[in-house]
């Protein structure tokens, strides 16, 4: 990360993380896809699937600890985020909703892995791949239920307003399903765990350039060290969350569709 | 080195890649192929038979409860019927004690009458006894005090006799 501050040329002395520094040069030259993020991401599918096959293997009736783990995460997003919000037609997008949950989970908790050390969720390719399947899902899902003709009357007049508010309101309500929806699941996982790498690079970094100060900086860099160990904690907490509202988001947004009325 | 326009569109953390957008679909698509194909289906397969293995148990516990109260109102009843069998049995103790008591009551009665009868035969025949032998000794002494006085020798039995039982007819008479 120091080495491209290096490398697009700024000054010698501090310069504060900024959005160039998720921008991680290909180590290959010139190929676009030997990057860290998509590296992580491929590692992230290899390491889910791995556990998940391992805890599932014996799907025993006395489950191991292996599979009591790989079953709480499991039935977690099954009863709380499907069956809970979904309702009777909960368990076909139970693999979507589980899929969905666990690669978020795993790729923004690499952000706080030593050695990985990463977001991959802060490249926002990855989170606008993740909210397009959620839009296409949950509007393939009301289209296919209602009909095409009643699914966008559906959104589009609300009932029990009088007419002249339709003005107002359609528009509105066409924004949201087609457009705020898709960029706000975006948008908000990919700024949590941007500002929060950020966050983590401005104080361990910094801590690591008063360190090389004269003695007084010298004596404040533990502090910048101790805040970004605080803040790594923190960090693991938003990972989880953001995850965790993607994922519930996602079904509301289905059980939104399925619904015979808003 | 790139380009500085590269860099720059670059720094502008919205704008996505072509490259990282073909792998996260990729990457994403084969994670849920992964997970549904060989995941789902076996948690699922777990939770249905530990669904069913809980149900089973509950029938069973169900099972062996109605069989529970069933045997303890057998017992109930059985028990019923004992105390209702140790009352008779009390009763008709009660009543042959009591039948008892009157018989052994009546015996002695019986014996007591029967001993006080040949109590008083027995005093009758010795108050028989002592008048024959009180006459034959009054009769004795009165004829010797006769026949002091009279004077005359009465040794004869039968003479003595005739006197005797004449005088005391005379007494009989008198009375």
């Amino acid at each position: 990360m120091l080495s491209y501050a290096a490398e697009v040329g700024k000054d010698e002395g501090f310069n504060p993380p900024d959005a160039g520094d998720f921008n991680l040069p290909p180590f290959i030259e010139g190929n676009e896809f030997a990057t860290k993020p998509i590296l992580l991401v491929f590692l992230s599918v290899i390491l889910i699937s791995i556990f998940f096959i391992l805890a599932s293997r014996k799907a025993a009736l006395v489950p191991s600890k292996l599979q009591f783990a790989g079953e709480s995460v499991y039935s977690f997003v099954r009863n709380d985020l499907g069956r809970e919000v979904i309702g009777h037609e909960f368990m076909r997008f139970v693999p979507y909703l589980f899929t969905l949950f666990t690669f978020i989970l795993v790729n923004n908790v690499f952000g706080i892995v030593p050695m990985l050390q990463f977001p991959t969720m802060s490249r926002i390719s990855f989170p606008y791949v993740l909210a397009a399947f959620t839009f296409f899902i949950f509007h393939y899902v009301g289209i296919r239920k209602q009909g095409f003709l009643k699914y966008m009357k559906e959104i589009m007049f609300l009932p029990g307003i009088p007419k002249p508010a339709y003005i107002l309101i359609t528009p509105l309500e066409l924004a949201t399903y087609f457009l705020v929806r898709p960029l706000t699941l975006s948008l908000r996982l990919f700024a949590n765990m941007f500002a929060g790498h950020l966050l983590l690079l401005v104080f361990i970094l910094g801590g690591e350039h008063l360190l090389q100060g004269v003695i007084g900086l010298k004596l404040i860099s533990p502090f910048a060290f101790a805040i970004g160990i605080a803040l790594t904690f923190f960090e693991f907490m938003v990972q989880c969350l953001q995850a965790y509202i993607f994922t519930l988001l996602t079904a509301l947004y289905i059980a939104g569709a399925l619904a015979d009325e808003h | 080195m790139r380009s500085i326009e590269l860099a720059a569109e670059e720094l502008n953390p919205l704008i996505p890649h072509t490259a990282e957008i073909i792998v996260g679909f990729i990457a994403f698509s084969l994670l849920y192929l992964v997970l549904r194909r060989a995941v789902v289906p076996r948690f699922e397969k777990a939770f249905a038979e530990r669904t069913d293995a809980i149900q089973g148990g509950m029938e069973r516990a169900e099972k062996a409860q109605i069989e529970a109260e069933a045997a303890l109102k057998q017992y109930k009843v059985q028990l019923q019927d004992a105390r209702g069998e140790a009352a008779s049995i009390r009763e008709e103790a009660r009543a042959q004690g009591a039948a008892i008591i009157e018989e052994m009551r009546v015996k002695a009665q019986e014996e007591a009458t029967r001993i006080a009868a040949s109590a008083q035969a027995a005093i009758e025949s010795e108050r028989q006894a002592a008048l024959t032998s009180l006459r034959n000794e009054v009769g004795t002494l009165a004829t010797q005090l006769a026949s002091k006085i009279v004077g005359e020798a009465l040794d004869d039995q039968v003479r003595q006799s005739r006197i005797v039982d004449r005088f005391l007819e005379d007494l009989e008479k008198s009375k």
